[in-house]
This record gives structure tokens, sequence and C-alpha cells, in this order.
């Protein structure tokens, strides 16, 4: 497993996410509101529009997950499993903090 | 039975063959009418010359059922069973429907030719053109349609004058009492009531109307005439194929409105059964039933009507039910607040027989049911105490009279078919579908069989939009974290966060990026542009009015060239630039702010633009300064954030150029000042705006304009546009009235000054953002490249300008 650095913790807003180039995937990061990080496929599978950071974090029934800002399917920040639509699911990607800055493992 | 044939296309001729539809008859139906339009609801007819369209009011032709518009039939062959038409044309028949209706009774009086009547949307056209040129207006005819009709003339700008022969007005539904408390109130409104008076003559000059003589001599200046003194049926075709017809006219018809021929019914206006005829749209609709059901091998039958109505007659509530007089009686009156109720009960005093109201019909919606039956409190608890309101409903009673449906019909559909609100009950029962005025009781029956909608925003807050309005403005939350950690649960979601990111917005004002309000907002407000299908976003200046100069003008054009962005006039008069990458967004807002142009917030729930005609200024038929008015608004409100988006139109005469009917708030000039408009939507489900207040000067109308606007943003739902919100407002545009004209709650002050820290604390989002480092650093798409451009946008060329090309 490599890791790549992202950006600073810090500069993460909480209950927000950010977009980063992760050998030429785009990957989805958002910090939560306890702090936990995770880190989706940025690619929105319901319109094909690569913007699910821009989504507005929540959670659902305890679930912590992000909204696609297009059409408002939610998914799991935890799982990537579409909770609207059951079939649909979008990969995950390992991501934790080193030496206070963001890792994406890939 | 294969072919029937309909004779009109009135209301009651679309009941039968609706219904006839709705049984399952699989022959040939037509309906030959004269008018050059399909059947229109007639109730509502008044609401035609106030703007509601030909359109809103014509019922749908039922699905395979043949019409023959603007004919008229001549000749009915009961030997071959064929009718003629006036070009000739023969139909034949199985089984023949005369729905011929009524004409206006019009008195030979000299002069008559000259005078209107008020029947046909044709007549109200005429009427319309003629009010033109007029001042003054009569109405020959003091009941239901006379009132009516004395509105519209009213509403068409003329001083309405009301001639009855009887000693006082609607005489059918009132008695003299309710008659005394019903002038004072049409007189209060300016309307000149000539009661126990008749008609002598219509004075002309040059064939012209300037009068109308009353039999004592005295003159009643008028340009316009109408008459509404009664109806007489149209039997003339029954009676020139030899029909039985009653003495003073009325097709006979037995209970099954079979007429003196078996292959011949006759149903509505035009029908004499049990020796009535009957000009109410209630009984008219069962007679068309009765005939569908007899046609299908059914045997019901019309066992007389109803003719309780109640109605609001120049803003005056009237109703009458049941009987107009008993053993015993029990007035309330109350000459100060103009009301006057009245119940009529059996001589052992424990059965209610009818009742009468005039300014306040409360009586009506709860006692109507309980008529023929045991009286359900005492008289004067109920006339004094409101005590109507909260009993219980035989399932026998029947609640909506123009569709004879009884309080069990409803109960059954809530109970059996899960219906949960009144449109819902509307489908299933068919209650409340024409004159509306049983809704409070559909809303009450409702509530009493125990459904409850949940009001809650969503599974973090069991609150509606409007609640958690109050908790925060009451309890001056300025956090969302405090309030859900306070009243809610969990950490929110797409639906409560950008709700309540709104109301802070509207209460507190403040960047909408700041602090933690920027966690809050849908990407469109995180962005301050609008998300377009491939992750792109578009970009609108403000330009307020609609009004720009050449020299900006050519900053958005050099703007669109350098970043190579896709150009498009709006609908809102503005200019959207649309394929901007999100990087890009600071350098664009940099140069337009530059330029001195500002957010138009076409990414917020928030108010859009206000469009204008030319106006005054320029155009030959304006007569108010329609752009200057909506540049004034539209710098009022910008950045105002709202339970959905505000948009807005000012029209600088009644050509109405700038489309305000269609708005949330609508501005048309007049010769005096300014009409207001409100509740108005294009969109998935058109509406017209309705007129809430007219020649308002332009500090009274900026003023109302204040106070709808925070009133809607306080007690909306979320995402609910101002035409639905007013549609559900309880009591409606009248009780809008009087809450923001007349202040009846006392929030006057309270919304003025809400408005005002509005307008004061307002400061453009864009020019705020750009000054600030750390709101800029978020623009960016890739957090560890930032130069580097988003990939997966690409565009492909089309009639000149970019195009998104998406991956699949």
């Amino acid at each position: 497993m490599s890791w790549t650095r992202i950006c600073d913790y810090e500069a993460m807003v909480p209950e927000r996410g950010v977009c980063a180039l992760v050998g030429g995937e785009q990957v989805a990061i958002f910090r939560t509101h306890d702090g936990t990080l995770h880190a989706l496929g940025n690619l929105d599978p319901f319109s094909g529009a690569y913007v699910l950071s821009r989504g507005i974090v929540g959670s659902r029934k305890g679930e912590p997950t992000v909204a696609s800002p297009l059409h408002k399917q939610v998914f799991s920040l935890v799982s990537g499993r579409c909770l609207d639509e059951d079939a649909v699911s979008v990969p995950i990607y390992r991501v934790r903090v080193a030496d206070g800055g963001v890792e994406v493992g890939g | 039975m294969s072919r029937i044939v309909v004779v009109g296309y009135g209301p009651t001729a679309h009941r039968l063959v609706e219904t006839l539809v709705d049984k399952g008859f699989d022959g040939r139906i037509t309906v030959i009418g004269e008018e050059p339009r399909p059947a229109y609801d007639r109730v509502a007819l008044t609401s035609y010359l106030s703007g509601v369209t030909v359109e809103d009011l014509t019922y749908e032709v039922p699905a395979g059922v043949v019409t023959r518009l603007s004919s008229r039939v001549t000749g009915i062959d009961r030997e071959a069973r064929e009718v003629t038409l006036a070009d000739g044309a023969t139909e034949p028949y199985d089984v023949l429907v005369l729905a011929t209706g009524s004409a206006p009774f019009v008195p030979p009086v000299p002069g008559a030719e000259h005078a209107f009547v008020y029947r046909t949307i044709d007549d109200l056209d005429a009427i319309r053109v003629a009010a033109k040129d007029a001042v003054e207006g009569v109405v020959v005819g003091g009941g239901l349609l006379g009132l009516e009709a004395a509105d519209a003339l009213r509403a068409l700008g003329l001083k309405a004058h009301i001639v009855e022969m009887s000693p006082w007005l609607m005489p059918r539904q009132v008695d003299e009492g309710g008659g005394a408390v019903l002038k004072s109130h049409i007189e209060g409104l300016g309307l000149g009531v000539h009661a126990g008076a008749g008609v002598q003559e219509i004075v002309t000059a040059d064939g012209q109307v300037t009068g109308l003589r009353k039999p004592d001599g005295t003159v009643l200046d008028a340009q316009v005439v109408v008459f509404s003194a009664g109806i007489r049926p149209r039997d003339e075709l029954a009676r020139s194929s030899g029909l039985a017809v009653g003495e003073r006219g009325g097709i006979v018809v037995d209970s099954s409105m079979l007429t003196s021929d078996p292959s011949i019914y006759a149903v509505g206006e035009c029908a004499l059964v049990g020796g009535m005829v009957y000009g109410l749209v209630g009984p008219c609709n069962t007679m068309a039933e009765v005939a569908a059901d007899r046609i299908m091998g059914g045997s019901s039958g019309f066992e007389g009507a109803d003719m309780s109505s109640k109605l609001k007659l120049l803003g005056v509530e009237v109703a009458q039910f049941g009987a107009m007089s008993g053993a015993l009686d029990v007035t309330y009156m109350d000459p100060v607040g103009g009301v006057y109720k009245k119940l009529f009960i059996s001589d052992d005093a424990k059965t209610l027989l009818g009742g009468i109201c005039v300014g306040d019909a409360s009586p009506y919606t709860s006692l109507r049911p309980f008529v023929g039956k045991a009286l359900p409190a005492s008289p004067s608890d109920l006339l004094f105490s409101g005590a109507g309101a909260s009993l219980d409903l035989p399932d026998e009673a029947q609640v909506c009279s123009c569709n004879n449906v009884c309080a069990g019909d409803v109960r059954t559909a809530i109970a059996d078919k899960g219906v949960t609100d009144v449109p819902g009950i509307k489908a299933c029962t068919r209650a409340g579908t024409t004159c509306g005025s049983c809704v409070p009781m559909l809303k009450q029956l409702l509530e009493k069989s125990g459904v409850e909608v949940s009001k809650a925003l969503c599974e973090h807050f069991t609150y509606s939009r409007a609640e958690l309005f109050d908790i925060v403005r009451v309890r001056k939350i300025t956090t969302f974290s405090q309030l859900i950690t306070e009243h809610g649960h969990g950490r929110g979601c797409d639906i409560c966060k950008p709700a309540v990111a709104s109301i802070l917005a509207s209460l507190y004002n403040g960047h909408v990026l700041d602090g933690e309000r920027v966690t809050l907002q849908d990407t469109n407000d995180h962005f301050l542009a609008n998300m377009q299908k491939n992750g792109t976003y578009s970009v609108v200046p403000r330009i307020p009015g609609g009004e720009i100069t050449p020299d900006k003008l050519i900053v958005i054009g050099e703007v669109a060239r350098d970043f190579g962005l896709y150009t498009k006039i709006t609908g809102g008069q503005r200019i959207d630039l649309f394929g901007a990458r999100v990087e890009q967004l600071p350098e664009i807002w940099r140069r337009l702010v530059d330029a001195g142009f500002e957010s138009g917030h076409a990414y917020g729930k928030a108010l859009r633009t206000v469009k204008s005609c030319v106006g005054s200024t320029w155009c030959r038929y304006g007569v108010q300064d329609s752009v200057g008015m909506a540049i004034a608004l539209e710098l009022r409100y910008r950045g105002l954030r709202s339970p959905h988006k505000l948009k807005s139109a000012v029209s600088g005469c009644a050509r109405e150029c700038a489309e305000a009917r269609s708005k949330d708030f609508g501005i048309i000039a007049t010769e005096q000042g300014w009409n207001l408009y409100v509740g108005g939507n294009g969109g998935f489900k058109p509406r017209h705006a309705d007129l809430l207040a007219t020649d308002l000067s332009s500090e009274k109308l900026i003023r109302t304009i204040d106070r709808f606007l925070m009133f809607y943003i306080r007690t909306a739902d979320r995402l609910q546009r101002t035409a639905t919100w007013l549609e559900s407002l309880d009591g409606g545009l009248d009780y809008l009235r009087e809450v923001i004209m007349e202040d009846s709650l006392g929030i006057c002050a309270d919304l003025d000054a809400q408005m005002e820290n509005h307008i004061a604390t307002y400061a453009d989002e864009w020019a705020a953002t750009l000054d600030d480092p750390e709101k800029l650093n978020r623009f960016v798409t890739f957090v560890n490249a930032p130069g580097v451009p988003d990939p997966s946008i690409v565009f492909a060329s089309e009639r000149g300008q970019i195009k998104p090309v998406m991956a699949r």
C-alpha cells in the first residue's frame, strides 16, 4: 500500500469534502463532524459528472452520508453504497492522517 | 343502446357525459353545443374578468365523446329518431338528452335590447368591452347572480348600482333582517342598492345607453345595464317537437328525468321536475347523474334537492340552508359587526329546520348537515358561542351538496383508501370540487379521523420549516449545531441543512459562507454559482430590471469571450454565462465586480429578478415608470433568502408585457398607481397571481410587498413557492390581506423591522468573497493539484459556442 499526501488535515472544513487527483483517479475526501475522514470515488454514477466531493455531508439513521449535488441521491461515506438505490455504489478508498496531513491509500 | 345525442353543452351536459363514460358506456356519445367551446364552470364565471382564462374554466371533454360546437339543433324528428342542425346536417339517436339550459329573463321594457345579460363567456366579453368607456353600471336583479354581476362591474372599475324588485336583496336566500345587514355591507363598498324598485325603461341617446328609469321617474345614470332578473328554461325545441312542457315553461320530466317521449330525457335548468325548475349546480348535477344511471339501466330517481347555498359575494358571506321559516326562530344580530344569523326550529324546539346567515356563514358549515335532525346543542350556544364548529356529523349528513357527498363517504375514503389530505378527498369523492364551500368541513373530518400528516422536515427534525423558523427566531439561535443539538437528532442532511441555512440567512443576513454556515449550503450556494450537468457552473450577474448600459454589456461579452463561456439570455432579462470551472469563478467575478456588477443570486433560494417592460419613459402606452420601479424593487430585495426562489415583474400598463401575473409578486401600473398581484407561478404548474390590492402608491406598494415576502418567509414550507403557499394558507387571499394590510395578527411592525434589517445589512456576496482569502481557497478542483483543470470536463462546439460532452 502506498499513501499519497493530499493536504493538511486542518485545511479540511468539518462536514465538507474536497477532491484530489490520486494516480489519475478523482477521489472525494470528507471530514465529518467527529473528525473522522472518509474517501469515495468522486464520480456520481447517476449523472456521470465528477461532483460527489461537493455534496452535503450529513447522516442517515446514524450512518455518515453525502448527497450528490446534482440529483441528491445519498451515499454512505462508510461503504460507498447508495442508500436510495441498493444496486448502485461508488468505490471507497483508505484514508488516514499522518504527520498532520491527509493521506489516501492506493 | 348505441347512440346518445346530447343537445346543449353546459355543466349539466358535461356531468352527464362524464358520468356515462365513468360508468363504462361503450356506445357513441355526441354533444351538440351552441357556444364555440366545451362546457365551462359557470359558478366561477366572474373570475374570468379578474384574469382566469377560458382554458382554466373549461372542463375537459371526456375521452371518446364527439362534440359539435357552434352548432344549434333546430328540430327533432321523433319518428325517425334524429335531430336536425341549423346547417341542415342530421344526427341519429337511440337516446336523446335535452340539456338546453336556460336563458336570462329580460323584461320587455323599452330599450332592453341595449342591455347585457350575464351568463356566458361571450356575455362577459361584451360587458368588458362596453365597460371600457363607461363610468357607471346598473344591474337589474338583486339575487345571487345579480350580485355577482354587480361585483364584476365594480371589478371593471364602474360605480355599480343594483336594482331589485323585492323589498330587500337576495330574497330567495335571506329574510328581511338579513337583507338589511346585507344592504349595509354592500353600500359600505360603495355600491348603490335600490330595493323595492323596478325598471320602466332603459334610457338611450343616439343608440347609447345613458341610464335606467325607475317607475317613479327617477333616472340612474349608467352606460352599462345588465339584466340578471331570473332565468327562463330553454324549452323551445321540446315545445316544437310536441313534448310536454309546463305552463310557465320547462320540459316536463318524471323522477327518472324522462320526458313524455320514452327515448328523450331532459336534465338541468331546462327540466321541470316535480313542478320545479332548478337553477343551482347541485340539483342539476344530480339530474345528470340520475339520467346517466337510467340510460345505463339503473333505477335511481330525482327526489327533489337541497337548495341550500353558501357564497361570498362582494366579500360578504351569505348562506341559507333548509327551510326559511319555522314555528320557532332564534336570531343573533350584530349590526356593528354586520353579522346576522337566524335558525328555524320545530314547535317542540327539538328539530333544526333551517337557517340564514349574513356576514358569518360558519353555521352553514356546521349545522346544515343537521337539518331535519335533533338540534345538537341549544340554539343560543350554536349561534353565540360557535359551539357548532366541533360537532360530530352523522354518516348520512350531506357534506357537499353540489356533488351529493355525505360525511360517511368522506370517512370511507379516509379509512379505506388511505386518503390523508383535502386534494385526496376531492379526487376520491368529488366533494369540494364545485363551489368549495365544504372544504373546511372536509378538513375537520380529516382531523377528527385521526389522520396525522407528518410535518417533520426530515429524520433530523420533527418540526415543519415554519416551526423551525419560529424556534430560531424566538430563541435567537444562530448556528445549525446549536439548533440540531437542542431541537433535533443526528447530524442533518441535504434537506434540513439548506433549509436551516436559508432561515439563518433570512433572519440574520451575513455571508452564507461564514463559519459553520459554509457546511450547510448546497453546492450552488457553496460556490455562489449554478452547477450544470457536467459539474461546471454558470454565472449570472445582476441586471436590475433588465436595464444595462452598453459598457457593461461589453464587459459581459469580454468576460464570456476570454473564458470561453456559452452565453444565453435568460427568461428573467439577464445573461447567463455557462461552462466555468470552479477555479475560474473568482477570476470571472473579479472582472465582473470591478466593472460594477454584483451577484444575481441565480444560485440561491432567494430573490432572482424583477423583470420590467419599457414603461412610460419610452412606451407610448405606458402609464407608470415600470423600469424604475422594477430596479427599486430588485435592489430592495436583492439577496433576500426565502423558502424557494422568488421572481417578480413590473408592467407599465394593463397590456402586461412584463408577464407580471406569472410571478411570485407582480406589479401592474394603473392610472392611479400600482396593482399588486401575488402567488403567481410559471413552471411545472402555472398559476396566475391573485390581485391583492389596487391603485397603491409607490410607498404603500413597497410596504405591502415587504410584509408579503416576510410573512411568506416566516410561514412557508421548505421549497414551497408562493403559489402553493397561498393556496394552502387557511383563509387564502382574504386572510393574507387581513394579516399584511390590516395587521390582524399585530405582526406588521415586526415584519417591517425584519425587512429593514435585511436591507440595512445587505452586502454583495461575491465582492465579500473576493476580499476573503480563506473563502477563495475553496475554489479549487483538486486540493492537491490546484492548477490542474478537471480532465473530465470536455466541450464540443455547437452554433459557434461550447456545449458539454459527457463521458457516457
